[in-house]
């Protein structure tokens, strides 16, 4: 393969400019392409060599921290460890849906994620305050893994992206709300109960609202059961409705 | 003009920022958090290994206690940290582990009986307590006498960074996306707040506050070749030294972590080795028992990347297109290990290099990973030079790490540091010193001069690139003031630099739209990064010795007749083209762990004067106090209880105490 003489890549990139009203359209960049290249390497090479002014988010490089969701040939996906030789000679980038755009690929999935922490009360709720001194309470060991495979989660947004319904319902949890009331659901250190569960995901924005299509499933970066999951919930929000 | 006012302002949104925030607001304090990216992306998140504090829990950690984490944590420094502050920090440890249980982190769990694991190159079986089941496990980690690794998988930034992130939310904290803090409002030795940059829309945008607190992170990215994420240019550390009354401290003690990917500078993490991986050569040789008999893979940081830099210039290294490397073998821990406790080093070494780290050799050198240095604050985080400005976590030189910090103690100071800060932040909001006595005309003052700054980026017709000389910078930091450094080089690293800082005053920026404007944005952080390299580049060529992380050919001694004293960089004149430097003793007198060999690496070491003293003093007080309570010897070795925040002192308790 080193001797093969390197493919020419055409990085076909949706620009846009909210601030100065330039309106979506494409535009093609040409770069050499090199080994191990990834999305994050190629369009940090357009900005530094073609164009500066290209917006676009990267944190971690490393896959962790989720900021570089995009659509990567229409497919929502972390651009920082898309190798570009898993794909043609053509490359289209596009932002992510349903999130406000900041320009170019840069969207905010920030305020949309906040928004849900916020309505889903995404955070351990219980009444005693923990005494610091004292020696921690147990927790089953297999329980606390079970948990942090629903805690992997690093809010991409690339479920949101994929979301069938989200495109009909605005106000849908997507599958990253649901997985939250999943995550917190299974800790026996949040005292919520099924019946405050249903409150917050117990609707059409909830749960119930979830079409099946399970794109969610298919793009998450970190192979979450998301499916398994939201059929998980559904069952139990139903048996709380039906009380 | 517009001014946002608020009682706390936090600058930096990850673990550090985000804990003193929370402790602020606990108080009854307004707090506003600034972040250049929605807080659950700040680099905290990439922490994978593991936090320390001495539980005791396992089996490889009973008997484990403050004292032998403070002596590891001393060592691992080389003597250069501030003992008092590493004692606050031991004490606090333990309370903020059961804290983020409590807040939900999913901690591993010891689980009772008995279980095979791999130390050593063997393996060996582990029995764990019954009365230890379900309490939070701790894995291996370098330079530690006991297991006290606190983890989830490798995961454990990510899960700890959500768990205080939705505390925050919980708190009603809010965070202010996408600002970046881009020069501090101070007057008389006061700082009032932040002159503060929106990344989105460009407006400038002044934050008053009583009470400043730069959580910004570390400056690996003045280097080529770094760990760290994008985000991490030193901009909180920067706008500290631009006020000329801050000061930074030991920027020449920058952390070199010995297993990246090669060549793309990804972390994979300390876990790897502590859980029993080796470091091999081309030939396949475990090298490092050679070097380190006694802790091998598990010495310091400091040492292993040295070691392993030593033996790729002794002509083992592993030849590639891309440069020589060396080899980090996880394949002897096994597919399940690697699924459950390695599953993020499984990913990146899936996804950026196609290999499977059960069968395959990952591919590794060290590369530029942590910043022992940063805003020199006293131990309560307050800022030297400059009232109601704190600094906490990697951000601050407080000071835990000296030369070298200990894997494991980075994630766990961010959240220690914040738990004090947020404290003593609250407390100083309450006192008189407290006030806010500000005018706007000053205000506006500040608001004007920045906004002059980035319209002579615009308008100024300067023909320089950003790009150009920021990887000219990168280039000089990775190639001259790395691992191994020497007189010559240095010396040609800081001519270079200053000659780029005066050509980064002539940088031109072409994309002028308003709003969103990466170019811009890269034009006026290059101009700071450049003194934070300087800071590095001359206080390196200064310290004519090595310690800890800082390795001097042509002084390869640890000279603590000389130099056991903490580096200051200012930078009063804002056209000085090197910073002012100035030295802050530390006094052996007062060590509760006078200098001595650390257990692993060079044993030359010359001796300070105090050194023989005090250790016969501190022999006597231990002779003398007998059995006393510990609480008692500790009074009379080095009293450090005063400096904790009242509501986190008092007794850690452990599986077995007697009381």
């Amino acid at each position: 393969m080193s001797t093969d003489t390197p493919r020419q890549l055409t990085l076909r990139i949706l620009r846009s400019s909210p601030s100065e009203g330039i309106a979506p359209h494409w535009q093609d960049f040409h770069v050499e392409e090199a080994e191990g290249m990834t999305l994050f390497i190629a369009l940090n090479e357009i900005r530094d060599t073609l164009d500066p002014s290209l917006q676009f988010d990267f944190v971690c490089r490393a896959g962790i921290c989720g900021s570089c969701g995009m659509l990567i040939d229409g497919r929502p996906g972390l651009a920082c460890r898309s190798l570009t030789r898993d794909f043609g000679p053509l490359i289209t980038l596009a932002p992510l849906p349903v999130f406000a755009l900041i320009g170019d690929l840069s969207v905010d999935t920030g305020s949309w994620m906040r928004g849900t922490a916020e309505r889903l009360e995404t955070w351990i709720h219980s009444r005693a305050e923990a005494d610091l001194m004292a020696v921690e309470a147990p927790m089953v060991p297999e329980l606390a893994e079970a948990i942090y495979e629903l805690d992997r989660c690093i809010e991409c947004g690339c479920c949101v992206a994929g979301c069938g319904t989200l495109r009909m319902r605005e106000d849908f949890v997507g599958a990253v709300g649901l997985n939250k009331i999943a995550r917190f659901r299974l800790d026996p250190r949040d005292e919520r109960s099924d019946e405050d569960y249903y409150e917050l995901i117990g609707d059409d924005n909830g749960v119930f609202g979830c079409m099946s299509l399970l794109g969610c499933h298919d793009v998450c970066p970190k192979g979450l059961p998301l499916q398994t999951q939201i059929a998980f919930l559904r069952r139990r929000m139903v048996a709380v409705g039906l009380k | 003009m517009r001014i946002l006012y608020t009682d706390v302002l936090v600058i930096g949104g990850g673990l550090a920022g985000l804990r003193a925030a929370v402790g602020a607001r606990r108080r009854g304090h307004d707090v506003i958090i600034l972040s250049l990216v929605p807080a659950k992306r700040s680099h905290s998140a990439a922490a994978q290994g593991g936090m320390q504090a001495s539980l005791g829990n396992t089996a490889k950690g009973e008997g484990d206690n403050e004292d032998v984490h403070f002596e590891d944590t001393v060592r691992g420094s080389d003597w250069g940290c501030d003992q008092a502050v590493a004692r606050l920090f031991v004490h606090a440890a333990p309370q903020a582990v059961r804290e983020l249980a409590a807040w939900g982190v999913p901690w591993n769990r010891v689980r009772a009986g008995e279980r095979e694991v791999v130390m050593d190159g063997r393996r060996v079986t582990l029995s764990e307590r019954p009365e230890a089941h379900g309490l939070i496990a701790a894995r291996d980690f370098g330079g530690t006498k006991k297991w006290r690794t606190c983890y989830v998988s490798d995961g454990t930034g990510h899960a700890m960074l959500y768990a205080v992130s939705d505390k925050a939310v919980a708190e009603g904290i809010p965070v202010h996306e996408r600002m970046e803090a881009i020069a501090l409002i101070h007057e008389g030795g006061r700082c009032h707040g932040a002159v503060v940059r929106n990344l989105v829309t460009g407006e400038l945008v002044a934050y008053v506050a009583k009470a400043t607190c730069i959580a910004t992170g570390g400056f690996g990215r003045i280097y080529r070749v770094t760990s760290n994420a994008v985000i991490n240019e030193g901009i909180g550390a920067a706008i500290a030294l631009e006020t000329g009354a801050a000061c930074l401290g030991n920027m020449e003690a920058v952390q070199f972590h010995p297993t990246t990917i090669f060549p793309a500078g990804i972390l994979v993490t300390e876990g790897c080795r502590g859980d029993g991986g080796l470091l091999k050569d081309a030939a396949g040789h475990r090298f490092m028992p050679d070097y380190e008999p006694e802790k091998k893979e598990l010495a310091s940081r400091d040492v292993v990347s040295r070691r392993m830099e030593e033996h790729i210039r002794a002509g083992h290294g592993v030849k590639s297109r891309f440069g020589e490397h060396l080899w980090l073998d996880i394949t002897l821990l096994g597919a399940a290990h690697i699924d459950g406790r390695l599953r993020e080093v499984k990913e990146i070494c899936r996804h950026f290099l196609g290999i499977d780290p059960a069968r395959d050799f990952i591919p590794v050198r060290p590369a530029q990973h942590y910043s022992m240095g940063g805003i020199r604050t006293d131990a309560r985080g307050e800022a030297h030079g400059l009232a109601g400005l704190f600094a906490c976590g990697e951000a601050a030189c407080w000071d835990l790490h000296g030369f070298n910090r200990l894997g494991g103690n980075s994630v766990a100071e961010t959240v220690v540091a914040g738990m004090i800060v947020g404290e003593n932040m609250a407390d100083f909001v309450e006192s008189p010193a407290g006030e806010l006595q500000v005018s706007t005309a000053l205000v506006r003052e500040f608001l004007a001069a920045e906004q002059a700054k980035l319209d002579t980026l615009l308008q100024g017709n300067g023909s320089e690139s950003a790009t150009d000389i920021r990887r000219r910078m990168q280039d000089i930091m990775t190639d001259k003031v790395g691992i191994f450094r020497r007189g010559d080089l240095l010396t040609e690293a800081v001519d270079e630099l200053q000659a780029l800082l005066q050509r980064s005053r002539r940088i031109g920026v072409a994309t002028r739209r308003p709003g969103s404007n990466p170019e811009l944005v890269a034009a006026y952080r290059v101009q700071k990064m450049l003194k934070l390299a300087l800071c590095v580049a001359y206080g390196a060529l200064q310290r004519t010795e090595s310690r800890g992380a800082h390795y001097r050919e042509d002084h390869p001694r640890r000279d603590d007749a000389n130099w056991l004293k903490r580096t200051l960089a200012g930078w009063s004149d804002p056209f000085q083209t090197l910073p002012s430097l100035a030295y802050e003793a530390l006094d052996v007198r007062h060590m509760e762990l006078p200098p001595g060999w650390r257990g692993y690496g060079a044993r030359d070491a010359i001796e300070h004067p105090a050194t023989a003293p005090r250790a016969a003093e501190i022999a006597a007080i231990r002779e003398a106090f007998g059995h006393a309570d510990r609480a008692i010897v500790q009074q009379a070795l080095m009293p450090y209880e005063h400096l904790v925040p009242l509501r986190f002192r008092g007794h850690n308790a452990r599986l077995g105490d007697a009381w």
